[in-house]
């Protein structure tokens, strides 16, 4: 319990902090470490799937990108500075804020007690999809309208990016040029993690049927993977022209809406599927979107292609 | 003989804390760079493998114990290699250093 309160007065203090920092570095710092509070938070309340979605995607990949953007801002030039809001203005916005804050309390305090669930018929209805893990059944069986646009919107994430390409990089190789570390600190990481890295995203990936991990959290472990020796300048990415890795950022989406198809036709649903073929069909979208996202996370860090031409 | 178990996980992980304690005012309160980096990196190999040993007796089989294991591990690979990355970045910030 005192614990718990600890890791709730941290949380809010570090995101006090993160939003109160005057440089744009310490702000994604503090929410990197707010990011792990929150994690901490997760596993507390028994949720270990958030947990390990939080700790990879919410502080690992959002922390990375932060980061980039960071850097990015400070080499171009510090844009005018803003007129600070008048009298009228600061207390309007201190109104908006504390009516949002009022409105989202109230929403949480009026919710009937116990709280609505829907736990009792997941936990019912699991055994159909042969599913051990009753996150993984929600989110890739009862829910998995909302993971196909989950994939979707990173595979939309990539499209947006590679549309900043400046002129005349159009097709090249994406992010900037890596200075090659031959040996060292990074060097040593870029060659000694990557194959224990994929063994440990293809255990999370495996087990998520029966125990907590999954897709996401696997994708997030690999596209880490193909970031070190990128960022070691060991590898060059692809140029985003290539056919196959527009496809392999594209396959997953494309298997998830094929199969929802065929659910649609054989069972009169779509993503139906069909009696006894729910774990097989569950497993080919979980492997196939593993990669599709992992390869689309790695290159949302990698950015857009330079104007210097690199083909 | 659990009692022996429970006592061996208490003081280890306790010990784990005191290097976790130290590490951290290391942090906050050595003067640059290079002996903050020490602080914190002796407090992740150290205090996280006492955590570790203390735990091990606790962990769920084997394979849980190997779990815990690889867990150290990975923390000081990737703590031993960030270590002296930073501390390249610093020297190179402020050469007097």
């Amino acid at each position: 319990m005192i614990a718990d309160l600890l890791l709730v007065a941290a949380m809010l203090i570090v995101a006090l902090a993160s939003m109160l920092a005057r440089q744009a570095f310490t702000a994604v710092a503090l929410f990197i470490a707010y990011g792990l509070l929150l994690t901490l938070a997760w596993v507390r309340l028994a949720a270990v799937d958030v947990a390990m979605t939080e700790a990879a995607i919410g502080a690992g990949l959002s922390g990375v990108l932060l980061l980039g953007a960071v850097r990015r801002l400070a080499t171009q030039a510090s844009p005018p500075p803003e007129q600070p809001p008048g009298p009228a203005m600061t207390l309007l916005i201190a109104l908006g804020c504390a009516a949002l804050a009022a409105a989202l309390g109230a929403v949480v305090l009026l919710l009937p007690n116990p709280a609505p669930s829907l736990a009792a018929p997941v936990a019912a209805n699991l055994p159909a999809t042969d599913l051990g893990n009753p996150v993984t059944g929600v989110l890739m069986s009862f829910r998995a309208l909302d993971t196909l646009l989950e994939s979707a919107v990173v595979l939309l994430a990539v499209v947006c990016v590679w549309a900043l390409t400046p002129e005349g990089g159009w097709g090249g190789v994406p992010g900037a040029a890596q200075p090659v570390q031959r040996d060292g600190p990074l060097a040593l990481l870029a060659r000694a993690l990557p194959p224990l890295g994929i063994v440990i995203a293809m255990h999370i990936l495996w087990v998520g049927a029966d125990a907590p991990g999954g897709k996401f959290q696997a994708a997030a472990i690999l596209a880490a993977m193909w970031l070190l020796p990128w960022m070691a300048g060991l590898v060059t990415p692809p140029p985003i022209a290539a056919r196959w890795l527009r496809w392999t950022i594209a396959i997953g989406p494309v298997v998830f809406i094929a199969i929802g198809l065929a659910g649609a036709v054989i069972e009169g649903a779509f993503l139906a599927y069909p009696p006894g073929w729910a774990k097989p069909l569950i497993l080919i979208i979980e492997f196939i979107l593993t990669a599709s996202i992992a390869v689309a996370l790695a290159l949302l860090v990698i950015g857009t292609p330079d104007t210097a031409q690199r083909r | 003989m659990t009692l022996l178990v429970d006592a061996f996980t208490i003081l280890a992980v306790l010990a784990g804390l005191v290097f976790f304690i130290a590490g951290t005012t290391g942090l906050l309160r050595f003067p640059d760079t290079a002996s903050r980096l020490h602080a914190l990196t002796k407090a992740d190999h150290l205090g996280l493998g006492l955590i570790v040993l203390g735990l091990l007796p606790r962990a769920a089989g084997i394979d849980g114990a190997l779990r815990l294991l690889a867990i150290w591990g990975l923390v000081l690979l990737s703590s031993a290699a960030v270590g002296p990355m930073i501390a390249r970045l610093a020297r190179l910030r402020r050469p007097g250093e």
